[in-house]
């Protein structure tokens, strides 16, 4: 059974950059797919990627990860530009960010229309 | 105006880098891309000697390697440099993986504790560098979330990019759905396992550089 858990943005607005991270690592080494609400920073993303090699054992293997953002073709120059700088920040509410266990998601694909989760094949016990 | 903007920055950049007599020059990307492949090429065209061993196993290099003082000529412009081979840049890491391609459980549980540091390290040179090589394999599927994150990651540090779509060499080698992937960025194909179309990179890297 795959578990998704949605991390609302207000739930680590006011976080650090370290605790974000930890927050959403918490909930992928409990071998679920955490739906955060909108993206973290740049550099946060990278910090995710370090946090997630510090973290490597036998039973966690990392992370796959996927970063939807709207499609800002229509929105004025000024509005990019702020965003932009907001971003660049503090993150952004806007999109979604996909972040599953390695041990479970073998990939996420992103297609314009929809997302695919391809998950690991698991081998049955016998009884 | 973003565009505007954008040209002036890369100017800004280009004017203040001239001034420098040497910049480390950053070779990062997803395993298997090549890099090591290209830093020996480099090394090999300028000083006449390899810099580091390459292999079909994921993560053959797995801590940071630095060459110095590199300096690459063409007609009157000339680029010294220090280049640095990184590990490759990884969300997961499975020591069976590599028991699959053939080495032992411990061979294999050490190469992958080797790799997650060799990550780490990579990601904190980030900001150690003036210029950076973005080592793709142009047979695979540009568009996945470390590629993005690499190349985000060097954008909000200012830092200025040049994209490799390397193994131009193999049928499966699609340049173009690298260039759509990251319109912003100059691309150049190459192969850097024969050497192929290296003068345009050399001639990129002043342009970048």
């Amino acid at each position: 059974m795959l578990t998704l858990q949605f991390i609302p943005y207000s739930d680590i607005e006011g976080l650090s950059s370290e605790k974000r991270v930890k927050k959403i690592l918490d909930v992928v080494k409990s071998e679920k797919v955490a739906l955060l609400e909108g993206r973290l920073t740049r550099e946060e993303e990278t910090g995710l990627i370090s946090t997630t090699m510090e973290n490597i054992n036998s039973n966690f293997k990392g992370i796959e990860l996927l970063v939807l953002t709207a499609d800002r073709k229509s929105v004025g120059m000024m509005k990019k530009i702020q965003n932009m700088v907001v971003e660049l920040i503090s993150g952004t509410r806007q999109g979604i960010t996909i972040i599953g266990p390695a041990t479970i998601i073998k990939d996420i694909k992103k297609d314009p229309d929809k997302i695919q989760l391809l998950t690991v094949e698991r081998k049955r016990k016998k009884r | 105006m973003i565009h505007a903007v954008n040209n002036f920055i890369q100017h800004f950049l280009q004017n203040f880098f001239k001034k420098k007599r040497h910049i480390k020059l950053g070779l990062y990307g997803p395993p298997n891309g090549g890099k090591t492949t290209l830093a020996n090429r480099i090394c090999l065209d300028w000083l006449g000697e390899e810099m580091g061993s390459v292999s079909p196993i994921p993560h053959e290099t797995r801590e940071v390697k630095v060459k110095e003082q590199i300096n690459i000529k063409s007609g009157k412009k000339e680029l010294s440099f220090n280049l640095v081979d990184t590990p490759g840049i990884a969300t997961k890491i499975d020591y069976e993986d590599f028991v699959k391609a053939g080495l032992s459980s411990r061979e294999a549980k050490k190469r992958a504790k080797e790799a997650t540091r060799g990550v780490i390290e990579a990601i904190k040179w980030l900001d150690d560098m003036d210029a950076v090589i973005v080592t793709l394999d142009s047979t695979r599927d540009p568009y996945s979330q470390v590629n993005i994150t690499i190349i985000g990651n060097l954008e909000a540090r200012k830092i200025p990019v040049l994209i490799v779509a390397n193994k131009i060499d193999l049928k499966k080698a699609n340049i173009k759905k690298i260039q759509s992937a990251f319109p912003q960025y100059e691309v150049v194909g190459i192969s850097a396992k024969f050497g192929e179309n290296m003068d345009k990179l050399y001639e990129s890297l002043f342009e970048v550089a």
